[in-house]
């Protein structure tokens, strides 16, 4: 493939941009979405003490679960974590911490972050503890708001069906999800996808997420564990 | 749920009913999932998952699923004509703009005042609030169906919430194995009582006092 970016690579190139006690987001919902080649070279490097940013904590098997299972991760924002008894168990353990955020505003702060603004206003949960702890309110007129804040993160790792080698990405159906927001947030994006095509060969109207977003691109190889359906 | 089938589907096409011809509807997990069984043929409903799916149609065949099309619960599901895909803001941006009409969700607890609890099961781990918060909040109509009582036989129609609540004040309307509830400005009335209960028996496995509708039904 020619490779006129330099974006093409692979999980094991990458890896070195890994490190204990980083920030990590990923794309994916309940597994869905989620970059399986990364994250199996992020388990075999074995790096711990991350903070994560994404979704949900996947199943104990299944897409980011498989790191949190692991004990890696020492700290997470998510909205939801009941299909994984393991990161619930941890969390109970005091081994990691959790702060609960609904979905949709988990999501408009990770596309906040991509998007270069410092946070958003909200008026989700805001007669509820575990959304409010620890934030600011501000208000508006006669209406308080919950400050919520962006969220970025040093990589991004995300899944997509096709880029061209400029990074240019379009999604799977419901495999979208957050990873067109999580593409825009990270310092680092790295992209791993079924199918690089030659630049040209996406319809500029049909990219969802400009290759200015993306900074590496790499093969998938495909899913290697087995879905809660199957 | 220790509901049986009949009572579940009971409770479905209860639901169903007040779903309209080309309404947005956001269904929960459980008995939610059994609501587009008991739609009219031929009625169109864009049913939302909030993962990013508008028009989701049924699970396909064993042997045809496709992985990267599922449910916000992870499961398959199909697409269609009219369908969409969209991103995580998108899909929560058209619950908080009011363009979501309806979500029928199940419950742990509703009080008289129309308070949700549905996402701390008491003595279990927290799971977190998922999407629930915000369809609670800014659906335009929340239809909950529950079980009238819980496995001791408490009732989940309470004065006030015992257990966390996913939103205060948001539930429209109660439909369980038993009656059907609406919440107004009046606040909770009993509408329908479904045959062969009666309304003393809704009264005793009430956890509240109610209204009673003029025009009550029992059906």
């Amino acid at each position: 493939m020619n490779n006129p970016f330099q974006k093409i690579t692979t999980a094991d190139e990458l890896i070195r941009h890994f490190h204990d006690g980083m920030t990590l987001m990923y794309g994916g919902f309940g597994g869905v979405g989620s970059p399986p080649t990364i994250i199996e070279a992020i388990l075999q490097s074995g790096i711990k003490d991350l903070t994560l940013i994404g979704n949900d904590t996947g199943f104990p098997h299944i897409g980011i679960g498989q790191i949190v299972s692991q004990g890696r991760v020492r700290r997470i924002t998510t909205s939801h974590i009941g299909s994984n008894p393991i990161a619930g168990q941890l969390m109970t353990d005091g081994k990691m911490d959790v702060e609960f955020c609904p979905q949709g505003i988990l999501a408009e702060r990770i596309r906040a972050g991509g998007m270069g603004i410092p946070a958003i206003l909200s008026d989700i949960g805001m007669d509820n503890e575990i959304v409010t702890a620890g934030k600011q309110t501000c208000t508006i007129g006669k209406q308080e708001y919950l400050v919520e804040p962006a969220l970025t993160a040093e990589i991004s790792i995300i899944y997509a069906k096709k880029a061209d080698s400029y990074g240019n990405l379009i999604y799977d159906k419901s495999a979208r999800n957050t990873n067109p927001l999580c593409a825009m947030a990270g310092d680092i994006t790295i992209a791993e996808v079924e199918e690089i095509v030659p630049l040209g060969s996406l319809h500029p109207d049909e990219i969802i997420t400009p290759g200015v977003f993306v900074d590496y691109i790499i093969p998938s190889e495909g899913v290697n564990w087995k879905w809660a359906w199957e | 749920m220790g509901l049986g089938v009949d009572i579940r589907n009971k409770i479905a096409r209860r639901a169903a009913m007040e779903i309209r011809q080309g309404m947005v509807v956001n269904l929960g997990i459980g008995i939610p999932s059994l609501v587009p069984n008991h739609l009219p043929e031929g009625m169109l409903v864009m049913f939302h998952a909030e993962n990013g799916i508008t028009g989701m149609g049924p699970s396909p065949e064993a042997g045809a699923e496709d992985a990267n099309l599922c449910n916000a619960g992870g499961f398959p599901v199909s697409l269609l004509p009219g369908g969409s895909y969209c991103d995580s803001t998108i899909s929560f941006g058209m619950i908080r703009r009011g363009r979501v009409d309806m979500t029928i969700l199940g419950s742990l607890q509703v009080s008289e005042k129309g308070d949700l609890a549905n996402w701390i099961v008491p003595g279990k781990k927290v799971p977190g609030m998922g999407g629930a918060m915000e369809l609670a909040q800014k659906a335009k109509k929340v239809i909950v169906v529950m079980n009238q009582t819980d496995k001791h036989g408490k009732s989940k129609i309470v004065e006030s919430c015992t257990l966390p609540l996913t939103s205060s004040g948001c539930v429209d309307m109660i439909i369980t194995d038993m009656a059907v509830f609406t919440l107004g400005k009046e606040g909770l009335e009993l509408t329908e009582v479904f045959a062969p209960h009666t309304i003393e028996e809704v009264i005793l496995n009430t956890g509240c006092t109610f209204n009673t509708n003029k025009e009550l039904k029992v059906i």
